[in-house]
């Protein structure tokens, strides 16, 4: 479903000195496969996610998301793909402040060309157990509620891939392990596949597959 | 959920800032609502008042603005005076001959008819005295046909809300019978029965001993002679000092003790002061068919009169002050609009440091860069409209607010949906473009917002 071949990504640093950050040689994730990527804080996880989203281009290397290849596409086509095949949980919840929860969710469908579906934004609301907080803003929910909107904002396009940036670092432990839970259970029974980036051990033990960045990728300055 | 509602909701959330650029933007479209209307009412005035029912005024050699604007607009002081006799030249037809045989006197060449009387075939010609006051509004001396022939705003004619008309002669007042405009009647307190006693010289100056009698009070016009006492020009003779003096046929110098009225045995007397004792103001001219040019060309070679075309005075005077300062105002009410604009633009440009995150958020579910500049620019086009909205309604709600004063003043009602400037249409086209405008440069910020930085 997802396939990372050779995969190249480098920055300039202020210096003037290019620093390759990405060198993957290969990274494959089956159909509603949930996958842990672990790694040292600024190792390229979040840089190897944004890659995969389209947000930022490779520098060379392939990306296949259901056999098309993402690093062919445009940045308005790889906005496209990820509106429609992607779904987002960042570190922080990055709800929309003016935006309802159910705004919230219904905003994830606004960009991708679809008929807005409201009684799917309505489901996933229930879903991740915030039916009576639907119309709140997120200056009126706990960091936990904000985070399980997130959830269901990411999910709200019925994507073939979830890609989760530490989704519960900012989330008191209690509810943590809620937040895992809804994502795997509802990423399970959509067959979702994920991809989450974490340092929990005890979040990496719930994943079948935790692979290390340090093994997949090869970084080294760029010629 | 569409790049609209995600606007409104945007807006929406910034409450304040929006309310206060919302708030700029309505008082300066109010603004050029205003002047527009203001300057539309001017106009309008302007154009009723120079609709007049006659082609052109002839009075002695001098300024011809004066001349105009002591006719029309009973403003400034009036230009010397011109014979009587001149006055019957205009008469149509055998006019001459039948004023000699009405009025009696001495006049040369009695037999013939007058020498402009071939331009004025089915025209008029009506003879104005004036110079003195009623209270502190113009006492016009002047003949019925004023108010049978002249026309006023639309070629509509004079109505009389009380009474009639005054008549050359009546059994009850004799000579001495007026017509008073609207708002003398309101501001002096007559009606009909009413006397009046005309000032002679200057409003406040010696009033002569003969009362009018007031018959009839005009409908209001919105022209000028709303604000004018006009009498019958045969009792306007009649009063001390308005008979004129012979004068030396050389040098023009008064012979004195000549100025004297005829004989009169009471008020009601049918004696009438002889033609060679009478001088007027001016004559109002209605030339026929199209001999107004050919006319105000002959009577402009004369060395004592001229004529002149109120219409292209008033033209003038309209292109070059009114016009001019209405451009002025909408010039700078437009740079209050500009201003606006600019407080919108900061408005918008500053929310954009504290909503990079939302935009990078927006992006990473998908939005284009076109989306988030389109959102952006519907902000600002709605800034722009609404509070261009507000401002147009609170521009032409100061019309009807207003109404009472401008009414009385000009004579103009304005309604609230009254468009008085083709201007107007260009606001909302020029709202679009300045919410454009204003939009760009907060847009181009949000377009080229990184994404992977703010996240």
């Amino acid at each position: 479903m997802l396939e990372i071949v050779d995969l190249k990504k480098s920055y300039v640093d202020p210096d003037g000195n290019r620093i390759s950050i990405i060198d993957m040689p290969r990274l494959c994730i089956s159909e509603g496969e949930q996958v842990v990527l672990r790694g040292e804080s600024g190792g390229g996880k979040t840089t190897l996610l944004h890659l995969i989203s389209g947000i930022v281009g490779a520098d060379s290397g392939s990306i296949k998301l259901d056999g098309m290849e993402l690093t062919k596409f445009s940045e308005t086509g790889r906005d496209r793909i990820r509106a429609a095949k992607m779904g987002y949980v960042f570190q922080t919840f990055n709800l929309l402040p003016a935006f309802t929860a159910l705004e919230n969710v219904k905003l994830g469908m606004t960009f991708a060309r679809k008929k807005m579906n409201l009684e799917r934004a309505k489901e996933l609301i229930e879903r991740v157990g915030l039916s009576d907080r639907m119309h709140y803003l997120p200056s009126q929910m706990s960091v936990g509620q904000q985070q399980r909107v997130a959830v269901a904002r990411a999910l709200a396009n019925k994507p073939r891939l979830l890609l989760a940036d530490e989704p519960t670092a900012n989330v008191d432990p209690s509810n943590q392990d809620r937040i895992i839970e809804l994502i795997q259970e509802v990423c399970r029974e959509d067959n979702v596949a994920i991809l989450m980036v974490t340092h929990s051990d005890e979040i990496s033990s719930r994943f079948r597959r935790v692979e290390r960045l340090e093994l997949l990728n090869r970084p080294k300055a760029a010629p | 959920m569409n790049l609209f509602s995600i606007a409104v909701r945007n807006l929406l959330y910034r409450k304040l800032p929006t309310a206060l650029t919302i708030l700029s933007m309505a008082l300066g479209v109010a603004l050029v609502v205003v002047v527009l209307t203001i300057s539309g009412v001017v106009e309008k005035t302007f154009e009723r008042t120079s609709n007049v029912g006659y082609n052109l005024i002839v009075g002695a050699k001098g300024s011809s603005i004066q001349l105009t604007f002591n006719t029309v607009f009973f403003l400034s002081r009036p230009v010397e005076n011109v014979k009587y006799s001149y006055y019957m030249e205009y008469l149509p037809g055998n006019g001459r001959q039948q004023e000699i045989a009405r009025i009696g006197g001495v006049v040369d060449e009695p037999e013939r008819d007058g020498k402009y009387s071939k331009y004025m075939r089915g025209g008029f010609a009506i003879p104005l005295c004036m110079g003195d006051y009623v209270g502190p509004f113009r006492c016009v001396g002047t003949t019925p046909d004023y108010f049978n022939e002249l026309r006023h705003g639309e070629d509509l004619p004079y109505a009389f809300t009380q009474g009639r008309n005054f008549v050359d002669y009546s059994d009850e007042h004799g000579y001495f019978e007026a017509v008073i405009g609207s708002q003398v009647a309101a501001e002096m307190k007559l009606g009909i029965g009413s006397e009046i006693f005309a000032s002679h010289g200057a409003a406040g100056g010696v009033a002569h001993d003969e009362a009018f009698h007031v018959v009839g009070i005009l409908a209001p016009t919105g022209t000028p002679n709303d604000r004018g006492a006009f009498v019958n020009i045969e009792g306007f003779f009649l009063l001390a000092g308005h008979v004129a003096p012979d004068r030396d046929e050389q040098s023009g110098i008064e012979k004195p003790g000549t100025a004297v009225a005829p004989e009169r045995e009471s008020v009601l007397s049918k004696v009438r002061l002889p033609i060679e004792k009478r001088e007027v103001t001016a004559i109002l001219i209605k030339p026929s068919g199209m001999n107004a040019i050919q006319l105000e060309r002959q009577v402009n070679k004369t060395l004592f009169a001229q004529a002149v075309s109120p219409i292209s005075e008033i033209n003038g005077l309209l292109g070059f002050f009114v016009k001019p300062i209405k451009w002025a105002l909408l010039a700078l009410t437009s740079m209050v609009c500009v201003v606006s604009a600019i407080s919108i633009l900061v408005s918008i440009y500053n929310s954009m440091s504290e909503r990079k995150r939302d935009i990078a958020v927006m992006r990473a579910l998908g939005a284009s860069r076109d989306h988030i500049t389109y959102i952006i620019l519907i902000e600002s086009i709605l800034i722009a409209l609404i509070g261009g909205g507000i401002g147009w309604v609170a521009g032409h709600a100061v019309g009807p607010i207003a109404n009472p004063w401008t009414e009385l003043a000009t004579g103009v009602r304005i309604h609230f949906l009254d468009i008085q400037s083709w201007q107007e249409g260009l606001i909302i086209p020029g709202l679009i473009v300045i919410g454009i405008l204003a939009g760009l440069i907060p847009s181009m910020s949000a377009y080229r917002t990184p994404v992977a930085q703010s996240l």
